[in-house]
């Protein structure tokens, strides 16, 4: 109980109460009998195949625990008889709404080991898909959230103009969904002509589309009474469970890899902010989200104005074989963050790799966060967490 | 209607009730799903809709009504099958029975209750019953929650529902409906009668409240938690299938429609225009034309009605459970008393 006299605000001390009387409620008021709820694992409100066994009483939950696992894949295994290139094919399935952002941190990671770095222009198209893909991401889960809160409007809004952004990675990539774009050492290619010009006019459209979601989702009231106070992650809490990205920031921890880690990325050279937003409700982690999504197109629309010259890709030899060693680099992904750990024994393949991967870290902490909540509050807290499946399982 | 058909013998007239009652609730219902759930959604949403089946997708309500008559009728194998297969007939059959009141015309009418508007609230509330055996035969712990969430929000709201009602009672001295009809479009305000007394205007916050009590019973957005498809995954319903789904997707439907209707009869006129227009005077000096104009001008008024709660259900997130249940009694309720209280202080003052 030291934790709420410390450190906690007003509402987020009764939120916490509220989670702990929950406890000792059931079966003494009414002797009721409680009832075990599956969310999932085949639910609308898991997008994926996420099962969360809650206890309730009546409709307060009162013991909740994720299960995970129905969609695992085996990707750090299957690394291991990968050879380098064809590992981005595979991590980039992981988190498929934002796949380009899966496979720099990986790439980074093997160019560490090989002591070679992408020269500027590719260092700075790889960050500006680096945003696109966060764009397509969180641009999907503002839309989404208004579907898990009944309105189903906004997604609609959200496809749209997340195709522009998915058109743009296309024509650049080749790839809708799957841009396997990235190589050990630079980029495949470069970019296409007149590319430059459409993604600014599409930053443009982005730009509005957060400007129309603000307007028409997070200022309706029913959108602010359903969220706000709901899903209170106090700011030590959030740091016990490992937390990270929008879902950290939202607790008001001033984190954000892009700024922290010295990358050879081209985040440092635009001008932009990270938020951070002090209540550490569900509102705050949609908010932050909606933000980030501003500020990757102000990040995008810098950085398209001063691409350098030259290549797109460095020396590297045809065959690839990374040295011997160890390396760890971990960037802020459009979920959190998102590291690998690539053990090399000097192969054309890793020898293992371990892979951190956000969603799952911002899972975990579920069984704390829905204890004492109704059962309508646990589909936001989940859409507000912000969790993909195929993140979570891997 | 009975004065149309003096002529026809009892069982014809049993016969042509019935065929209208139909008509007056599934030609309304397939209306409001092609307008506006087809399509002024999908414009809404920025896609177009249904396009193939007939032109511009018209067909399409067809299509999918014969889609479900071909699925199998499914049911739970620990359900309660007899009570699984009669709700979503209840639920319809209130429809029904709420239709009989409705007046369309001077002479289309298919009952004449002296007490129709008590009748209307007292049969609108059997669908509950309908929802609530739904959700209990369904053996599924969705469509129990979701079942108890309708019980709860159904009977919160029509107290609201019957409290704006009464208002209205209150000024037009009678609770039968067409006279409830004659005495809007008789009427007039400050001795001006050009656009007769629709209620909505001086029983405006009547009219609000029985606008937001429709949107709750009927289920929609932003009060439809118990079907809340993204928690619930579809509430009580979650296990209906074929025609049984079918029977409960036509019930929300018509139901609104009727509901509706209903609104447009107590607050803005219902079937009439008024008779100053013409020369009436009274309802029996009608021309017989309005017969077939009334019922037409019922229809508009009744899709703009609708169209005003698909326009809500479409653009707003769904409420909480107990945020509901705070707005019913802490918020409609005690102004629903209050437009009673000064209704009835003007009456008696005026």
């Amino acid at each position: 109980m030291s934790l709420t006299d410390r450190v906690l605000g007003d509402r987020q001390q009764l939120a916490y109460i509220a989670s702990q009387a929950a406890d000792a409620r059931l079966n003494v008021e009414l002797e009721t009998e409680g009832m075990t709820l599956n969310i999932g694992p085949q639910h609308p409100a898991t997008h994926g195949t996420l099962r969360i066994i809650a206890r309730l009483d009546g409709e307060q939950v009162v013991w909740a625990e994720p299960a995970c696992g129905y969609m695992h894949r085996g990707y750090e295994k299957l690394t291991e008889v990968r050879t380098y290139p064809q590992v981005t094919t595979l991590v980039n399935r992981i988190d498929w709404l934002g796949s380009f952002a899966n496979e720099v941190p990986f790439i980074l990671a093997a160019e560490k080991l090989m002591e070679v770095e992408a020269p500027p222009r590719a260092q700075h198209i790889r960050t500006i898909l680096f945003e696109l893909s966060r764009i397509a991401n969180v641009s999907l889960f503002l839309g989404d959230l208004g579907v898990q809160l009944g309105a189903i409007t906004p997604v609609f809004l959200a496809f749209r103009d997340r195709e522009y952004v998915l058109n743009l990675i296309e024509s650049a990539t080749g790839g809708r969904f799957h841009p396997n774009f990235d190589r050990i050492g630079g980029l495949k290619d470069d970019l296409p002509a007149g590319w430059v010009d459409e993604t600014r006019a599409v930053m443009k459209k982005l730009r509005g589309f957060c400007d129309q979601i603000e307007d028409l989702l997070f200022g309706n009231e029913i959108f602010q009474s359903r969220t706000r106070g709901i899903g209170v992650i106090p700011r030590e809490v959030a740091l016990q469970y490992g937390l990270s990205g929008a879902n950290l920031r939202a607790s008001g921890v001033d984190w954000d890899l892009r700024r922290d880690h010295q990358l050879p990325m081209a985040w440092n050279k635009a001008d932009w902010k990270v938020w951070t937003h002090p209540d550490g409700d569900s509102f705050a982690r949609c908010w932050i989200r909606l933000q980030e999504t501003r500020e990757s197109t102000k990040i995008v629309d810098q950085l398209l104005g001063s691409i350098p010259a030259g290549p797109v890709m460095a020396k590297v030899p045809k065959i690839i074989k990374v040295p011997e060693g160890e390396a760890w680099v971990s960037t802020e992904n459009p979920l959190g963050e998102m590291g690998y750990y690539i053990v090399s024994r000097g192969d054309l393949g890793p020898f293992r790799v371990k892979i951190r991967s956000a969603s799952f870290n911002n899972i975990s902490i579920t069984p704390w966060l829905l204890r004492g909540v109704y059962v309508p509050d646990i589909v936001t807290i989940l859409a507000s967490l912000y969790f993909i499946l195929g993140d979570i399982d891997r | 209607m009975s004065a149309l058909l003096a002529e026809v013998p009892y069982w014809g007239q049993s016969l042509l009730r019935v065929l209208g009652g139909i008509v007056a609730v599934l030609l309304p219902a397939g209306t409001i799903v092609y307008i506006f759930l087809f399509k002024m959604m999908s414009f809404m949403q920025s896609r177009l809709g249904p396009m193939e089946a007939g032109p511009y997708g018209s067909m399409q309500l067809f299509a999918e009504v014969g889609k479900w008559l071909q699925k199998e009728d499914i049911v739970p194998e620990r359900a309660d099958a007899r009570i699984f297969k009669m709700a979503p007939v209840i639920v319809l059959l209130s429809t029904f029975l709420l239709v009989a009141v409705v007046p369309f015309g001077p002479d289309a009418w298919f009952t004449d209750f002296e007490t129709g508007i008590f009748y209307a609230l007292a049969v609108s509330s059997i669908s509950v019953l309908g929802i609530l055996i739904a959700g209990w035969s369904s053996a599924n712990k969705y469509s129990l929650l979701g079942g108890l969430r309708a019980a709860g929000q159904l009977i919160a709201y029509e107290l609201p529902m019957v409290l704006a009602v009464i208002g209205v009672v209150i000024q037009a001295e009678t609770m039968n409906l067409q006279k409830i009809v004659v005495a809007q479009n008789s009427g007039s305000m400050f001795g001006i009668d050009t656009f007769g007394h629709p209620y909505v205007i001086s029983q405006f916050i009547g009219f609000v409240i029985f606008m937001i009590a429709i949107q709750a019973e009927l289920t929609q957005a932003p009060f439809d938690m118990p079907i809340a498809e993204s928690e619930l995954v579809s509430g009580y319903m979650t296990e209906y299938s074929g025609f049984r789904f079918l029977i409960f997707f036509i019930g929300e439907f018509a139901t609104a429609g009727v509901f509706a209707m209903i609104a447009s009869v107590l607050f803005l006129g219902g079937w009439g225009v008024p008779f100053s227009w013409f020369g009436w005077t009274s309802i029996d000096s009608i021309d017989n034309w309005m017969n077939v104009v009334g019922p037409l001008i019922m229809f508009t008024k009744m899709m703009l009605l609708v169209f005003i709660i698909m326009w809500i259900r479409f653009s707003y997130p769904r409420l909480r459970e107990d945020q509901l249940q705070r707005f019913a009694w802490k918020g409609l309720i005690p102004v629903a008393l209050l437009n009673i209280a000064v209704t009835s202080i003007l009456k008696v003052v005026f």
